[in-house]
């Protein structure tokens, strides 16, 4: 096993999706945008939670940084690159500051405490004017290393950077997972003690995983903020928000770093048409949805998949 | 093993691929007119707004297309198209709002958007309606932000009723001519856009207007959706100022009504309470005595009680015995703003030969025109021609046991060129410079 699989799928997957992209209808797109965007934060969700730990506050990372592209947008910085890294950057560097209290703490305690901090800046966005209040901001359109592509083309080439972002993180994940440190992942889930006696620091490893996923849910800020061109509080930074990447991470299940992605696009599509077609349902269909999940595929998405594949391999 | 992983890929954009292409076959066909319509139909703003906003819509548009709707409206359809209107939720916050416009337009092909309820709504999706080159009437979104700072040039999106600088405005002309001795006045807010601006322009006409009578800097800001009230109704029962102004609305105005009502604070306070016609009917008797109640312009119980026209009679009739209650502020903004679109696409269509009019048409047909709405006249006089005028009505609430209904007196009208800022000034800077050029009679 020279190559890893995941990143032969993953790239093969990445290539039909760019190639796709040109000739699939614009709110297609969009949904695909939208699905890039959440399953980034559902993909740091994925890295916590193979670990054992459920954050209710990824919103806090989210939002930070599609404030921060709106904030650098206000400021004259146009450029999609510059706009996206510099923000998942601030998100990570936030995540480095918090996780110095957040990883003494575990369980109920963990996710209860990374919500309080989102909290904290969903309150501070509506309620300062300067950031739009619960108004929120509008983003004007990024351009890529001086390029400025208009209508069709400006959501084609977001798509592809998009694309191009969401691809790097998962081959980024990937290698994380494999390496040693990645692998301690399950080791502090199933006995902490005896993880430091094997001499390493539970919390350092803690730690890190909490770095990589608020940067994680940083780029899927990022890319939202640009693909929907407006933050506001309510969709970016309330619990609510948080919640969905839990129900995301839920859906497509721990499995592999492109299941994030594949339960995004679930989501998205489930959303859509509950949207569409039972105005006053939606939620109820939402919720229907997440307990049928847990009730019949507690494992997600990814595991109904991984079972299909398995039973055709048993055939031959 | 490598196969295994390019069958697990080819399994899932298959899969993506599949779904979407049975969906796109979906869109809505071309030869009946489709307007969407969004206003809250979950969540905190559905009882107040969406609900009589989505009553007054259905009631409106299948009056349009039978031809019930009194005179000048009284031709079937809309430039003889049928109209559907798809009517969906607001709720979710503006990057929601923004995607769900999206799709309204980029795959189910709706030809025009009217509704919106929130500000935040609004200034969410200007942008991306410019961009769509989609027709889109707001109908009841307040801010001014609109076209003073989001979209200075507006094309396709248009107002059809005055913003909310002159809620502040005529209010304060109210006061300034019925309570002209107060010693001053405070505030009870919600800390968010609307409640910020609505007390922000209403302190500064109140410096124009009534400079005698001094705004307390100690006002309340609650938290939106905060539910309960304790302490700031102790600290407005303390605070030595006669007046209070909110711009409370929905679940939180009535919570707070009636913690209000149990220590007396509205007999204790007078209170301003800018959007509480949208309460009026659903506290019925327990609406405070005395209070002055706003309805953002003379619709819900000012329509209901004063307007005699024919074109209210056959509303407020209609929406009465199909829903067994009055209509409010939103039912007549939201059927006022789906007249505009008749309106618009009817002179277009005339002007182009009586033909289906194209986009561009309309907008011309609507920029700068006067149309009638269900309650009043909207004159699209303001931001190139996008932002209607309509005049606006204050009283003081009390409800009526004979009829069994909350009524109005002590009435004031206001019109429109009085209470909004003249076309190309900023409403803040209007209000700090002493509202010169408005033009009260």
């Amino acid at each position: 096993m020279s190559f890893d699989r995941t990143i032969i799928g993953v790239t093969i997957a990445v290539v039909l999706m760019a190639c796709a992209t040109f000739f699939i209808p614009d709110w297609v797109r969009q949904i695909g945008l939208l699905s890039m965007a959440i399953g980034s934060v559902a993909l740091g969700l994925l890295v916590l939670w193979r670990t054992g730990l459920i954050s209710f506050g990824h919103a806090l990372f989210y939002g930070f940084s599609a404030y921060g592209v709106a904030l650098l947008n206000h400021l004259g910085v146009r450029d999609a690159f510059v706009l996206v890294i510099v923000s998942a950057a601030a998100s990570g560097l936030l995540a480095w500051g918090l996780g110095f209290l957040v990883r003494r703490y575990r369980a109920i305690f963990f996710a209860l405490l990374t919500m309080a901090f989102s909290m904290i800046l969903y309150g501070v966005l509506a309620k300062t004017e300067r950031f739009g209040s619960t108004d929120g901001l509008n983003i004007h359109p990024p351009t890529f290393l001086g390029y400025a592509p208009v209508d069709q083309a400006a959501q084609i080439t977001l798509f592809l950077f998009g694309l191009l972002v969401v691809y790097g993180l998962m081959l980024g994940v990937q290698i994380y997972l494999r390496s040693v440190l990645g692998q301690m992942t399950t080791a502090v889930r199933e006995n902490e003690i005896r993880v430091e006696y094997l001499g390493y620091s539970v919390e350092h490893v803690i730690h890190i995983k909490y770095v990589i996923s608020g940067l994680l849910a940083g780029f899927g800020g990022a890319i939202m903020a640009l693909a929907v061109g407006q933050v506001d509080p309510e969709s970016m930074a309330y619990w609510t928000a948080s919640g969905e990447f839990v129900f995301v991470a839920i859906l497509a299940g721990t499995g592999n770093v492109a299941a994030p992605f594949i339960g995004a696009v679930a989501f998205e599509i489930i959303r859509h048409f509950a949207w569409e077609h039972g105005a006053n349902l939606w939620q109820l269909i939402m919720g229907g949805t997440l307990l049928a999940i847990i009730m019949f595929v507690p494992d997600g998405i990814w595991s109904v998949l991984q079972r299909l594949v398995r039973k055709k391999d048993g055939v031959k | 093993m490598k196969h295994r992983a390019l069958r697990l890929a080819a399994v899932g954009v298959a899969a993506v691929l599949t779904t979407f292409g049975v969906a796109v076959g979906n869109a809505v066909a071309k030869d009946k007119m489709v307007i969407a319509v969004p206003t809250f139909l979950t969540g905190g703003g559905a009882p107040a707004f969406g609900i009589p906003a989505r009553n007054g819509t259905e009631l409106i548009i299948q009056a349009i297309n039978k031809g019930q709707v009194p005179a000048p409206y009284n031709t079937k359809g809309i430039a003889g198209a049928q109209v559907e209107a798809i009517i969906y939720d607001e709720s979710g916050g503006g990057a929601k709002q923004v995607t769900e416009y999206r799709n309204k337009v980029q795959k189910l092909g709706v030809d025009m958007f009217a509704g919106f309820v929130s500000s935040g709504t609004c200034a969410a999706v200007t942008a991306v309606a410019e961009e769509l080159k989609t027709l889109t009437l707001y109908s009841t979104c307040g801010t001014p932000r609109v076209f003073e700072e989001l979209d200075k040039n507006p094309k396709y999106v248009f107002r059809t009723m005055s913003h909310a600088t002159a809620d502040g405005v005529s209010l304060a002309h109210y006061v300034a001519s019925k309570y002209g001795s107060a010693n001053g006045y405070t505030g009870i807010n919600q800390n968010y856009a609307w409640g910020q601006d609505s007390w922000r322009d209403f302190d500064l006409a109140m410096k124009v207007l009534a400079p005698k009578i001094k705004g307390s800097t100690k006002g309340q800001w609650p938290k939106i959706f905060a539910g309960r009230y304790g302490a700031e109704i102790s600290a407005l029962l303390k605070s030595p100022e006669d007046l209070v102004h909110t711009s409370f609305w929905g679940g939180d105005l009535e919570a707070f009504i009636f913690q209000g009502l149990a220590r007396g604070l509205f007999k204790k306070k007078q209170f301003l309470m800018s959007v509480a016609g949208t309460a009026a009917y659903r506290l019925g008797k327990k609406l405070p005595t005395g209070i002055v109640l706003g309805s953002r312009g003379p619709y819900g119980i000012y329509a209901n009680q004063l307007i005699d026209t024919p074109m209210v009679k056959w509303f407020n009739n209609a929406y009465v015995n199909r829903y067994g209650t009055q209509p409010t502020q939103p039912s007549y903004q939201y059927a006022q703003a789906i007249l505009g679109a008749k309106f618009a696409y009817e002179k277009a269509a005339a002007a182009n030969g009586g033909k289906w009019p194209s986009t561009d048409q309309v907008i011309a047909a609507l920029e700068g025109a006067t149309f009638q709405g269900v309650a009043t006249e909207v004159r699209m006089a303001r931001s190139n021609g996008h932002q209607g005028v309509t005049d606006h009505a204050w009283g003081v609430a009390s409800f009526d046991k004979e009829l069994g209904l909350p009524v109005v007196s002590d009435v004031m009208h206001f019109k429109g060129d009085c209470i909004m800022p003249p076309d190309g000034m900023d409403s803040v800077t209007w209000l700090k410079g002493g509202m010169k050029g408005a033009k009260c009679d």
